[in-house]
């Protein structure tokens, strides 16, 4: 053992490594069982075995779809249309001052005024336009209205965050030579940052415009207005095949909208 | 010649159409549809002015929030929403690094990266809420049809940017460990999977902090979770209770969403 050098074995981790890694493991395994046996005390397990044969059973209601329901799915369709392109104006208008607040290269003051715009963010971006839905149709009253403003709300953080970042990361050369020409507070921002985050400024609304096209069609489960009315209606009566024909009509919806939005945000990028 | 030039004033190009046609056009279109869409909103305007009243409670509800009355059913809410969102992050990942892997094209042969494809497909097309319609129809109420939602939806989420990550990775590499004489399980653990694990563990986080905020809405239908507790507080029109619970939302959100910078930024 004293002459023979131990040729050392390549190994992937250093030994404080690998048990960093197996310690990270163990915790993450007993966080998940302790979490799954605190989920699933209440659970009433015949319901969860008796599950294939519901599913079945409610494959069998939902097939075939009413076709002839299409008629009066139309002008609910038109609505979600207007609900997601009204609310994605709505949230624009106010993101964009919010996020000429936020970024810190335009922000007027760092210490006051940045945290406040970054709490709106937050704030609208942690709560889904469902919730906003909710809590509008108990203050406005069901209807179109309280679906746009739900997707407004809930479309400021998302752009507002988006176009702060990219605020951010613009190139100071281009501001400091309009500067140097003695331009203005308003004619730096007009001339050498809004030119810069004006590409990336139309991604971000088609693509929020795309993601609210997707959030309208559902926001009618809570009475906000479009197709989400017919789905809420055909599901408190049991009428599943109306439920299919909804299903298809919002999935073709969402896949239309993706496939425009990709179009577009290809044209302009 | 040069007086002229001059004399004329520079004007600011048009931004996006240059043709004037085409401007106008595209213009006037939308000038049209927004007026069409605006006169399809019908607003009952003696509604939201008797709703105003409504809409100060909540408002003052938001600014005094009353944690204390309804806190046993926001605790039991929390609770599930936490839980859930756990499990359901740990089993979604689990299923979605074998299909994340199968879907990259550098990695699968044809058909099995047709398959993982065609899930991804479908597991992104459908939101959260119609995914937990029918799984409430199917496992009855409760977190445990909000946990397959939630797993279910981040399958799609994690596998598709997982499968990009693993197709834009350093080919240099993976071909240095493929000549050593890798089979394909060494080339996965040892040119692959340093590569991406960051990101992975990025998007995970990510997708933690996602999922609770899902966790948030999917109660609505009838999936657990404090969604649940929500949407009782509102009905019973207790707007300082609803207060309370989208605070206790607010923060968790940015809690999850600091530290995963945090970790992001350690692990990278």
């Amino acid at each position: 053992m004293s002459g023979a050098r131990v040729t050392p074995v390549w190994q992937h981790r250093t030994p404080k490594g690998r048990l960093l890694l197996w310690g990270g493991w163990l915790f993450l395994a007993a966080l998940f069982v302790y979490c799954w046996k605190v989920m699933t005390e209440g659970t009433i397990w015949a319901f969860v075995y008796d599950a294939p044969s519901q599913a079945a059973d409610l494959g069998s209601r939902m097939v075939p779809p009413r076709w002839s329901y299409m008629d009066r799915l139309w002008e609910p369709l038109w609505d979600t249309l207007n609900i997601a392109t009204l609310g994605t104006l709505l949230g624009i208008v106010i993101a964009v001052p919010v996020a000429f607040l936020a970024a810190r290269n335009t922000t007027p003051s760092a210490r006051l005024v940045r945290p406040l715009a970054l709490l709106i963010i937050v704030a609208s971006r942690s709560i889904n336009s469902l919730i906003w839905a909710l809590l509008l149709v108990a203050i406005i009253g069901p209807g179109l209205l309280a679906g746009v403003i739900a997707i407004g709300l809930r479309s400021i953080g998302f752009v507002a965050k988006l176009l702060y970042e990219s605020i951010e990361e613009i190139d100071a050369t281009q501001v400091e030579a309009v500067r140097a020409t003695g331009a203005s507070g308003a004619q730096v921002i007009d001339y050498a940052i809004v030119p810069q985050v004006l590409p990336a400024f139309f991604g971000i609304a088609v693509f929020r415009w795309d993601i609210n096209i997707r959030e309208s069609t559902i926001l009618g489960l809570v009475g906000a207005g479009g197709i989400g009315l017919q789905l809420q209606a055909s599901l408190n009566v049991l009428a599943w095949p109306q439920v299919t024909l909804i299903f298809i009509v919002i999935l073709a919806t969402v896949v239309l909208s993706e496939w425009v939005s990709a179009k577009v945000r290809h044209a302009i990028i | 010649m040069s007086a002229e030039i001059a004399r004329r004033r520079w004007r600011r190009p048009p931004i996006l159409i240059q043709s004037r046609a085409w401007r106008s056009i595209i213009y006037g279109g939308a000038l049209i549809y927004f007026l069409l869409a605006i006169g399809s909103i019908q607003v009952n305007w003696v509604r939201v002015y008797e709703g105003l009243e409504r809409g100060w409670r909540f408002i003052e509800g938001f600014l005094v929030p009353d944690f204390t009355s309804r806190w046993g059913d926001i605790q039991v809410g929390l609770v599930e929403s936490l839980t859930m969102t756990v499990t359901s992050t740990v089993v979604g990942i689990a299923i979605s690094v074998p299909i994340g892997i199968g879907a990259a094209r550098n990695l699968a042969p044809a058909p099995v990266y047709f398959l993982c494809r065609a899930i991804i497909a479908v597991s992104r097309s459908f939101q959260e809420i119609i995914i937990a319609i029918l799984f409430v129809a199917m496992f009855g109420f409760g977190p445990f049809a909000g946990f397959l939602t939630l797993s279910f939806a981040t399958i799609g989420f994690l596998a598709k940017l997982l499968a990009e990550d693993i197709e834009d990775i350093d080919e240099s590499q993976a071909e240095a460990i493929r000549a050593t004489g890798a089979d394909w399980w060494q080339l996965v653990n040892y040119a692959v999977q340093p590569q991406v694990m960051p990101r992975l563990i990025g998007l995970s986080l990510y997708r933690l902090d996602i999922n609770f905020r899902e966790s948030a809405v999917i109660g609505i239908v009838g999936a657990g979770g404090i969604g649940a507790t929500l949407n009782t507080a509102i009905d019973r029109y207790e707007y300082d209770s609803a207060g309370a619970i989208l605070i206790i939302i607010i923060l968790i959100v940015m809690l999850a969403e600091y530290s995963s910078s945090h970790v992001r930024k350690w692990v990278q």
